[in-house]
């Protein structure tokens, strides 16, 4: 059993208004060295694959088609092996 | 009107189904019947709308989940094979989630939920879904959404300028969308998406009828 760990993020060119909204209310409590804030989505997938790759082909897969929308957002991922009885 | 049978699909959360049925049924008298979006084809229709609303709650990203309802296969299907297709706010996202439009519609700019009417300006009425109107004509369309910024990379929106693709334009952009783009139609002229809502203004009892020459434009180019 593998955890995927998938990080959706908007792409470094669009603006992303929720992000500047919050640096602004980091900003006004003090957080003055906080240059640039962007916010997205953080998804936590459970495959069963029999192996890493396959966990990882899998995840890729499931971010191109569905999870992220490639006009708008980059995503990351990272797998790990888990207890196969969790 | 006889030559028109339209199919308004209704997907869990479409909330603007019904005011779409209503326009196109007793305002332009024509055939229209819902399609549940677990229907596997979509019969005889040869027009296609897909409301508004927010569908499967606009879970992930709006109109991302309701691209692999049952019935879009034959939806693609069908526009890819010149069928006419129509998107109206949520449903102008599930086109671009689709591909069958290009772009994509993010959070508006200002992030607040833009609920009012605003003004459009008509950029191309040599379109089976601008007919009625003429060029430069100024009309006045509700909106109602919270993601309404269109938003497509530099090349995708040249094409767009190129072709004559944008439709309508706000002349006061409510939702930071790129260039004003309120409306815009695929490069083969066949599927068409606006945020802004004309089935809600083409009713004379709602006091406003600018987008009644809409749906005029659209039957009359099916018959």
């Amino acid at each position: 059993m593998y955890i995927s760990k998938i990080n959706i993020s908007l792409r470094k060119t669009i603006l992303d208004p929720q992000g500047k909204a919050i640096e602004h209310s980091l900003k006004s409590l003090g957080f003055e060295p906080i240059v640039d804030t962007r916010i997205g989505k953080y998804i936590e997938l459970k495959i069963d694959a029999v192996s890493k790759q396959e966990a990882e082909k899998i995840s890729e897969e499931a971010c191109k088609k569905l999870l992220a929308n490639p006009v708008m957002e980059d995503f990351t991922f990272e797998v790990t092996e888990i207890g196969g009885t969790e | 009107m006889a030559g028109v049978k339209a199919g308004v699909v209704v997907f869990p959360g479409s909330n603007c189904d019904h005011d779409i049925y209503y326009i196109l049924k007793h305002i332009m008298n024509t055939d229209t019947e819902f399609l549940w979006h677990k229907e596997q084809g979509i019969g005889d229709r040869n027009l296609i709308i897909l409301p508004g609303g927010f569908s499967f709650g606009d879970y992930l990203r709006c109109g991302a989940a309701a691209k692999f309802s049952p019935v879009m296969n034959e939806v693609i299907r069908f526009a890819n094979n010149g069928g006419v297709v129509i998107g109206i706010c949520n449903g102008f996202q599930v086109l671009c989630e689709t591909g069958l439009l290009p772009g994509v519609l993010l959070r508006n700019e200002n992030l607040k939920f833009v609920c009012k009417t605003v003004t459009l300006k008509v950029e191309n009425n040599k379109s089976i879904f601008t007919g009625d109107y003429e060029i430069k004509e100024e009309i006045n369309i509700p909106v109602a959404h919270g993601e309404g910024n269109y938003y497509c990379d530099s090349n995708t929106h040249m094409e767009l300028v190129g072709n004559n693709q944008i439709l309508f334009r706000y002349t006061d952009n409510p939702n930071g969308s790129l260039d004003d783009i309120a409306g815009i139609q695929n490069i083969n002229r066949n599927v068409f998406g606006m945020m802004p809502h004309p089935e809600r203004a083409s009713d004379k009892i709602l006091g406003n009828t600018d987008g009644y020459r809409f749906f005029k434009s659209v039957v009359e180019s099916i018959q």
